[in-house]
């Protein structure tokens, strides 16, 4: 219990996921100019990487694994998720209809976000058991969903300041998300024995 | 038609690395290009295999095009990728193992390089196999360009060197933060503020 307590605080706070680790950065640059969107892009990376970690793991322990394929690890990996992407989104479409609505468009999206395909394989890499591997995924994807909506609040400030003219646009989007991370460094702090 | 073709393949080639600069321009392919600009040989070593990769995707995607339907292009298009990173993958874990355990898990993490896919889809997908291959070819050396420069300067900031290389003398105080991530997001919002400023500069004049 304690491990995993130790493995969701270190994916979210200590090691975030975006800004420490970089994994994910497109869509937190992309995605993040308001909070709204920013937390439909977190919540539906959420419930993509907690499904994808269970799958690829399963797959790679009675399939890979057992018929020596690990070298097929990446083409498997970002196949599974391609089509559970694909499945996520008709399903939710059928019975969820308003949470399609607020989650459908960033859905597709979500197969390019190298965090999916990242944590993936660092549960392999780590050699996580099943579970950790749920929990990481599940915590790696808040880590996430903290970070995108952190920035997203700022950029909505941001919006409104006076900046430098070429500063305009991307560049101070990603100045805020060096601040961001130099505060997240202070967590740093709280490296828990293992 | 031959002269025709060859001033299109020098179109091709500044437009990837220059006037649409995958990495300064459409600002593709952040993940990597964050990540691994620790130093110059990683910098070097990212951007040549998303090259090899990007020529070999780019030229066998455009040769499948009329195959592919377009339901499931973007499904077939990383299966492609996926395949030719898998490739690359062996190659540097059997021949450049140092370089391997210093990228780390951005090698499989080319697979979702949004250039790559981005070229597939703008171009490779409508295009004859050759000038693809170019295409593939051009954005790959603007993203190696880019990757090299960011790389420079936060190796030489941060660690005093350049691909090893004692440059700063020994009195020079590294600082330490360019290194760390949040240099890697300082660093690129500087660089481009600097490129928009230019863009800018250069409008003005023209007009």
């Amino acid at each position: 219990m304690l491990n995993l307590l130790v493995v969701s605080i270190n994916a979210i706070l200590i090691e975030n996921f975006v800004l420490v680790k970089f994994y994910g950065c497109c869509p937190f640059l992309g995605v993040s100019k308001k909070s709204e969107t920013a937390l439909g892009m977190g919540m539906a990376v959420v419930f993509t990487m907690t499904l994808a970690s269970a799958l690829t793991w399963l797959f790679n322990r009675f399939i890979l694994v057992p018929f020596e394929l690990e070298y097929l690890q990446t083409i498997a990996f970002i196949a599974i998720i391609a089509t559970l992407v694909q499945i996520i989104e008709m399903f939710l479409q059928k019975s969820i209809p308003s949470l399609y609505s607020a989650l459908g468009i960033y859905l597709p999206l979500i197969t390019t976000n190298c965090a999916v395909l990242g944590v993936t394989l660092l549960n392999i890499n780590n050699e996580y058991d099943f579970i950790t591997s749920v929990v990481y995924g599940f915590s790696a994807g808040v880590g996430f969903l903290v970070a995108i909506l952190l920035l997203s609040a700022i950029r909505e400030r941001i919006a409104y300041s006076d900046i430098p003219k070429p500063f305009r646009g991307f560049p101070i989007v990603l100045i805020a998300a060096a601040l961001l991370s130099i505060s997240f460094m202070g967590f740093q702090g709280l490296k828990l024995p293992f | 038609m031959a002269k025709k073709n060859k001033v299109s393949y020098l179109e091709i080639l500044k437009d990837g690395i220059i006037t649409k600069n995958p990495t300064f321009i459409q600002l593709l392919g952040m993940c990597p290009t964050l990540a691994v600009t620790t130093t110059v040989a990683n910098g070097i070593g990212m951007g040549l295999s998303a090259t090899f990769v990007l020529i070999c995707s780019n030229f066998f995607i455009s040769v499948l095009r009329k195959f592919i339907p377009n339901k499931i292009r973007i499904a077939s298009y990383i299966v492609i990728i996926a395949g030719f990173v898998s490739t690359v993958e062996m190659i540097i874990n059997a021949w450049l193992p140092e370089l391997s355990k210093s990228l780390g898990l951005f090698i499989p993490l080319i697979v979702v390089n949004c250039i790559i896919l981005a070229r597939a889809e703008a171009f490779a997908s409508k295009n004859s196999p050759l000038p693809s291959a170019v295409d593939g070819l051009a954005s790959g050396i603007g993203f190696t360009l880019a990757l090299t420069i960011i790389s420079a300067i936060r190796e030489l900031l941060g660690n005093g060197t350049i691909l090893g290389a004692n440059i700063m003398g020994e009195n020079f105080s590294p600082a330490l933060i360019i290194i760390l991530p949040a240099g890697g997001f300082l660093v690129l919002g500087f660089l481009i503020a600097l490129v928009q400023y230019i863009m800018s500069k250069l409008e003005g004049r023209s007009k």
